[in-house]
């Protein structure tokens, strides 16, 4: 049986830590627990490899940038820059993330159990099968899905308090492509002027289901309680937002 | 709404000399050319691109400007009255492209180069070494050695990962997109070729030019297109794009039409999409953003790779170039504002930004005077047009010189300044597959390294004529600049004396 590589991160420079696995991973380590993180940048950046890493304690910003593959598991928080520019691979928060997670991002999930900072899921991608998906249990901050150009973002507002929006302001401010699902409502006012809310069709009910699901055994949620609140969606009403702005 | 434009130029055609061969028809991109019983111009088409003019075998083509399409004024310029005009029947933002065309002060023509007479003789360079090798990268504060039983002195200091460079000219960033294939294919055998770098701009790398890797610049934007860690590992060194000359604080966007099936997959988005930039990185909004997304970069390169940060020359550059060699960047690319080679809004190409000149004496000032100069290598962008600007620049104390407008006029850039069509009937700025296909790599690399060659020797001529055998020995040696024709003002910032002042 293959041994998991534990890793005392206390007081360990990140430098140092993020070089051990990487190292490790190389020579065919595939299981790591990093156990009293306390802010460590960049954990599994840049890693091309199939590794599991599971992050007790705090891990630092841009967690999973670049990564290409590997599955991330934080027990904790995480912080800003969660899968910044990601191409594959998992990322799975038990509690919230911070600002700007998964700017960028052309692949893989990312799944918070609680609640998502400022500009979540801004200028994401997809590329024929690379639609990364992103699912937030909690709500989202101002500028969510901003300059959206392709991806799944999902926000489910789950234990928020009285009169809590589900979304800030700006919400798909000039999204050009992808789409956001909902659970609940949201209020024009919030909406960027490049967005349209529609009902969901079955095909979109779909491919929810299916995504939902795999978040709700992650989690331990109860799928039918989650399905059982109605969505929205929001996509782009065009994917040229700027198509006439220019004398030519 | 029918344009009330006048045509900007003329075409005439010189019926006696013209044999009807049809080139000109076939060679035009713009469609102004028709052949109904001979060869018929349909002026308001036509760019002055002079690729029919090229063409003709007969030379029975002349394109003049159309010089009585409005009447003359000192106010109001015809270019200004046509602006008016384009706006009034459309509503957008003027759109051009290939830099600054603009009447502003150009100070290498300011600035004169010292030589050695009598006292101090200068070297020929036709039989004396001459060093142009120039190495990228954070030098150290100090160097330590040890000394090994055997006597052997080694160096003990760990030094930061270096590029060099054979010339110190590297090929500007122009992205797959913006410019063809053929471009890239050109640049990247040139910089292999004369052994220095090419830049893949912000659109990604396309595999076919992976085998190039030691010769390439990769950059990161604000869009992140085709940015993955193979990407950023396939490269000599990468570069954050923070801004271009041509456009300080704008974004880019490429129009969906160029984003064909090749482009698609290198950007790694929907063909026909529109692929934006936003003006600013989501994940940087201080100096200390910057630095996480420079060690970001480190970590998924292994430290192996130099990084730089590009700007573009603006009012407070000079500090802002303190606060990203303390980020961390390895390099600082400047670029000025009468460079640039994309689309960018006329009115910001026009009026925002400083003349490199300035920038880059502003940042050489500052980071010798708080004692980081080592830690990073200056790049200076944005107008160079001929060795005696890139002697200049280094006096001035670049570490390099980036050339990309005329590395586009080595491939056949005529500066039209009509890249944002997609028409561009050299091959160079276009997507079209019958007009990528005039521009022949092979060729392309081959007048490319001929302008390297050539620079590369009047260089060498210039440090000669200095009396000194190596760039280095120029390298922010203002002494050996002398300003004429400016003010007291300038010649303190640019740290030169004026012509006359001996030592």
């Amino acid at each position: 049986m293959k041994m998991v590589m534990r890793i005392d991160c206390k007081g360990l420079y990140y430098r140092k830590q993020n070089k051990i696995i990487r190292n490790a991973a190389e020579e065919g380590e595939t299981e790591f627990i990093l156990d009293n993180a306390n802010g460590q940048r960049y954990i599994g950046s840049g890693i091309e490899k199939k590794i599991k890493i599971t992050v007790n304690g705090v891990p630092g910003n841009d967690l999973a940038m670049f990564m290409n593959g590997p599955t991330i598991i934080v027990n904790t928080n995480a912080q800003d820059g969660v899968a910044n520019t990601m191409n594959a691979g998992e990322v799975i928060v038990h509690g919230s993330a911070g600002d700007v997670i998964g700017y960028g991002m052309r692949g893989g999930k990312l799944y918070v159990k609680g609640n998502v900072g400022y500009r979540a899921g801004i200028h994401a991608k997809e590329y024929k099968k690379q639609v990364p998906i992103i699912i937030a249990g909690g709500v989202a901050g101002d500028f969510c899905g901003e300059y959206m150009a392709g991806k799944i973002l999902v926000l489910l507002g789950l234990n928020r308090g009285e009169g809590v929006p589900i979304a800030g302001n700006y919400l798909g401010t000039g999204m050009h492509g992808g789409v956001i699902y909902i659970r609940g409502e949201v209020d024009e006012y919030t909406l960027g002027k490049e967005v349209s809310v529609l009902p969901p069709d079955a095909k979109d009910m779909k491919v929810l289901t299916k995504h939902l699901k795999e978040y709700c055994e992650h989690f331990g949620l109860d799928l039918d309680e989650i399905m059982s609140e109605p969505f929205v969606k929001l996509q782009p009403v065009s994917s040229r937002p700027y198509g006439s702005l220019y004398a030519y | 709404m029918t344009s009330e434009l006048p045509p900007e130029f003329i075409v005439k055609i010189d019926y006696n000399m013209c044999r009807q061969c049809k080139r000109c028809v076939m060679n035009c991109s713009f469609g102004c050319m028709h052949f109904t019983d001979r060869v018929v111009p349909e002026h308001k088409l036509c760019v002055a691109c002079q690729r029919c003019v090229t063409f003709c075998p007969e030379h029975a083509i002349t394109i003049t400007k159309n010089e009585l399409a409005y009447k003359e004024n000192t106010n109001w310029s015809p270019e200004t009255r046509q602006n008016i005009l384009k706006q009034a029947e459309t509503g957008g933002i003027l759109l051009t492209g290939m830099g600054n065309p603009r009447d502003y002060p150009i100070l290498w023509d300011h600035l004169l180069v010292d030589a050695c007479q009598v006292t101090n003789p200068s070297i020929d360079p036709l039989r004396e070494p001459m060093e142009l090798r120039t190495f990228l990268g954070r030098k150290p504060d100090r160097l330590e050695f040890v000394e090994s039983e055997d006597g052997e002195i080694d160096l003990a200091t760990e030094l930061e990962p270096q590029v060099r460079l054979d010339v110190p000219i590297v090929f500007g960033a122009m992205s797959y997109g913006a410019v063809s294939l053929s471009v890239h294919r050109s640049l990247a055998m040139a910089a292999a070729r004369s052994g220095t770098l090419m830049n893949t701009g912000e659109g990604g790398l396309h595999r076919e030019l992976y085998p190039y890797s030691g010769n390439i610049i990769v950059q990161v934007a604000s869009g992140r297109f085709g940015v993955h860690s193979e990407y950023l590992n396939t490269s000599a060194m990468v570069e954050i794009k923070i801004g271009q000359g041509a456009k300080p604080g704008i974004g880019g966007h490429l129009p969906g039409e160029k984003v064909d099936e090749d482009i698609s997959k290198t950007r790694m988005i929907p063909v026909g999409s529109d692929a934006i930039s936003p003006a600013p990185h989501h994940d940087i909004y201080s100096i200390e953003d910057l630095s996480q997304l420079i060690y970001a970069i480190k970590e998924a390169t292994d430290y192996e790779k130099p990084v730089s940060v590009k700007i573009s020359a603006v009012h407070n550059v000079a500090a802002i170039a303190s606060g990203i060699v303390r980020a961390g960047a390895d390099v600082v690319t400047i670029d000025g504002f009468r460079g640039g080679t994309g689309a960018a809004p006329m009115v910001i190409r026009d009026n925002v930004g400083i003349p490199i000149e300035l920038a880059l004496a502003a940042v050489d000032e500052r980071l010798r005077n708080e004692g980081i100069r080592n830690n990073a290598s200056i790049i200076c962008a944005g107008g160079i047009r001929n060795s005696g600007d890139m002697a200049k620049a280094i006096a001035l104390g670049a570490d390099a010189v980036v050339i990309g407008t005329a590395a586009l006029v080595a491939l056949g850039c005529r500066i039209c300044q009509k890249c944002y069509t997609g028409n561009c009937a050299w091959g160079i700025a276009t997507q079209r597959p019958e007009l990528v296909r005039r521009l022949d790599p092979q060729v392309g690399a081959e007048r490319l390294t001929n302008l390297l060659t050539a620079w590369s020797l009047e260089l060498k001529e210039i440090l000669g004529s200095l009396g000194v055998n190596s760039i280095e020995s120029l390298r922010g040696s203002r002494e050996r600049l002398r300003g004429i024709g400016l003010d007291p003002r300038t010649l303190e910032l640019l740290g030169v004396k004026p012509a006359g002042v001996g030592q």
